[in-house]
């Protein structure tokens, strides 16, 4: 029998199916790359931001002094030298580096140095990069800039805080590269990120609370950018509206809870949040450090009644409507009970820390804060107490007082962990924090002071 | 508690309350009065020592958190005869007034030499931070380490 030609044609009329199958995938393949390549080009056209014409630098003398100190005072609100300012660099030239999960950015010379700074930027691309994070050329900028938060910002103010801006020594700076992992380090993308969280516009006053609540709240959400990191983000690095202010974290540091959950010992009252933010110490409350000391440094120079009205509306944040007195109540202290569950601790404590904390030491007769009242030993998070340790504490505003000195030299990991657990079960009633050493090997490696 | 401290490259096996701090063992019990009391708080930087080669106030160190790890004074340095290269370098510049802090000078300055042969002016300002001189002789401390890291000595600076 002769099969051959059969097997023939059939490999024939399958190859013919194949090949149209194959012809149908082609063409399936064709019209999916085009149309790919169409939405991807179209997606870049949205991403696409104009670059605004350079303009020459604008004389200083253009500027009315009003609108310059009224820059100045927002500048301090919203802490822009402390990212701007690189260690032993000029004032507001950028280059600092800023650790985020996504990598290492470097911040921006904002001066008004033409080439290097923002001196040939008009005043509507500087509203652009403050309210929507594009630069003048165009480009996508980071959310490390928290235009999150600076959309609320008036015209009136960006153009103060233009003329502050502009006004400023011109310093020539060569950016440094940012290390980020890619993709991002591909700007388009933003846009993505902005369609999906920038959200916001024109401040609305509420009617129903007083015009100091509006003020503190105009300047919280909008230039102190207070959520930034007192609210946690999520993955995509966005804060998470729904948990607004129920802390967050902050360059290795733990930014605690500035709403209903806070922790404080004692409640905060409008007074003691004043105290705090414009001195960097509350006596009920302990001291601002890590990236907190910064802000209390530059609040210290901003107007006393914007300082003023923040702590109205952080209060209010807090649920408190009104100043009142701070509860006196008698503070949490298990001396004993501490040291039979934390022997070495307590042994380090005495060794090392009794002689400023301890009962009768000259820092307690004068004064100075408990460590239960200190917010970092009642947190969630032993982050900020493990990082007080390792690194000390300086005075934010600047001050020639005595200051407490660094132990990252002095103890172990496991000291340090046994130290902590001491405090928090001394000068707490709260549980033991778990995985204190997993805290400190983070410490560690994120650095302590900003 | 009995406990054993490995100081200068010797083992010393005594008797202490845990939270004794390191500089009393030093001067009462070991008699190496090289590092100073000077404020007991931190804040002066007299008592400063190596542990494990990084500059540490003994006044805040208890014993308790040094079993096991290496202690190292001025008298670990040099001597009298044959000072050690930073030794002889405050020598030559004279950096010593009343004396009180420069056992603490050292050991903090030699805990940066250790780590890098040659920091920058930036550098040894900012590691020296923590250590006060109260006669004044900051210029001269700062050029002897500069003396000794092979830096110009920048007169007047």
């Amino acid at each position: 029998m002769d099969t051959s030609g059969k097997i023939f044609s059939e490999k024939v009329r399958r190859s013919s199916v194949e090949r149209l199958r194959y012809l149908n995938h082609k063409r399936v393949l064709v019209y999916g790359l085009v149309g790919a390549g169409i939405c991807t080009l179209l997606a870049l056209a949205l991403t696409y931001r104009y670059p605004i014409a350079a303009v020459a630098r604008p004389e200083q003398a253009s500027f009315s002094s009003e609108a310059v100190e009224k820059g100045a005072a927002l500048a301090r609100i919203g802490d822009c030298s402390t990212c701007h300012t690189a260690d032993g660099g000029g004032p507001f030239a950028g280059g600092r580096p800023l650790a985020t999960p996504f990598g290492t950015l470097f911040s921006t010379n904002i001066t008004s140095h033409e080439g290097t700074g923002i001196g040939s930027w008009s005043p509507a691309a500087f509203r652009r990069a403050m309210r929507s994070g594009v630069s003048r050329d165009g480009k996508h900028l980071y959310p490390a800039l928290p235009y999150e938060h600076f959309i609320y910002a008036t015209d009136a103010d960006l153009d103060a805080l233009y003329a502050f801006f502009m006004t400023r020594r011109a310093i020539a700076t060569t950016q440094p590269v940012n290390r980020l992992y890619p993709p991002l380090g591909f700007r388009p993308l933003l846009a993505g990120w902005k369609m999906l969280f920038l959200h916001g516009g024109i401040w609305q006053p509420r009617t129903d609370r007083s015009v100091e609540w509006n003020r503190g709240a105009y300047l919280v959400e909008g230039f102190a950018h207070c959520g930034a990191c007192h609210t946690p983000r999520s993955i995509a690095g966005a804060e998470m509206a729904a948990h607004a202010y129920a802390g967050g974290w902050a360059e290795g540091w733990y930014a605690p809870p500035i709403n209903g959950q806070n922790p404080a010992a004692r409640d905060w009252t409008i007074d003691s949040l004043y105290t705090y933010l414009r001195t960097g110490i509350d006596m009920n409350h302990g001291a601002a450090a890590g990236p907190m000391a910064p802000v209390t440094y530059n609040l210290a120079h901003a107007p006393a009644s914007d300082v003023h009205a923040i702590a109205v509306y952080v209060a209010s944040l807090m649920g408190k409507t009104q100043n009142t007195e701070v509860g006196m109540a008698p503070l949490t202290q298990h001396p004993d009970a501490a040291a039979q569950d934390h022997p070495i601790g307590a042994a380090l404590f005495a060794g090392a820390c009794s002689g400023c904390h301890g009962p009768g030491a000259p820092m307690m007769t004068q004064g100075r804060p408990l460590l239960s009242l200190g917010s970092a030993v009642q947190e969630a998070e032993p982050r900020d107490v493990v990082q007080i340790i390792l690194h000390g504490l300086k005075s934010p505003t600047g001050g020639s007082g005595p200051y407490m000195p660094a132990f990252a030299d002095s103890f172990t990991d496991s000291q340090i962990a046994e130290i902590a657990g001491y405090l928090r079960s001394r000068y707490t009633d709260h549980p033991a924090w778990p995985k204190l050493n997993e805290a400190l090997a983070q410490a560690r490696e994120e650095g302590g002071q900003p | 508690m009995t406990i054993t401290l490995h100081v200068n490259g010797r083992d010393h096996t005594l008797e202490a309350d845990p939270s004794t701090p390191l500089l009393y063992v030093l001067r009462d019990d070991l008699e190496l009065n090289g590092a100073k009391y000077g404020c007991g708080l931190g804040q002066c930087g007299a008592c400063t020592v190596q542990v494990d080669g990084r500059a540490v106030f003994s006044c805040l160190t208890p014993i308790a958190a040094l079993e096991g790890r290496q202690i190292r004074t001025v008298e670990g340095l040099g001597t009298v005869d044959q000072p050690s290269r930073l030794q002889a370098a405050f020598l030559t510049e004279q950096a010593a007034q009343c004396g009180y802090c420069i056992a603490g000078m050292i050991m903090r300055a030699q805990a940066l030499l250790d780590e890098k042969q040659h920091p920058t002016e930036a550098e040894i300002r900012s590691h020296m931070d923590a250590n006060l001189c109260r006669c004044g002789t900051h210029m001269r401390i700062l050029r002897a380490i500069r003396r000794a890291a092979g830096l110009p000595s920048t007169e007047g600076f």
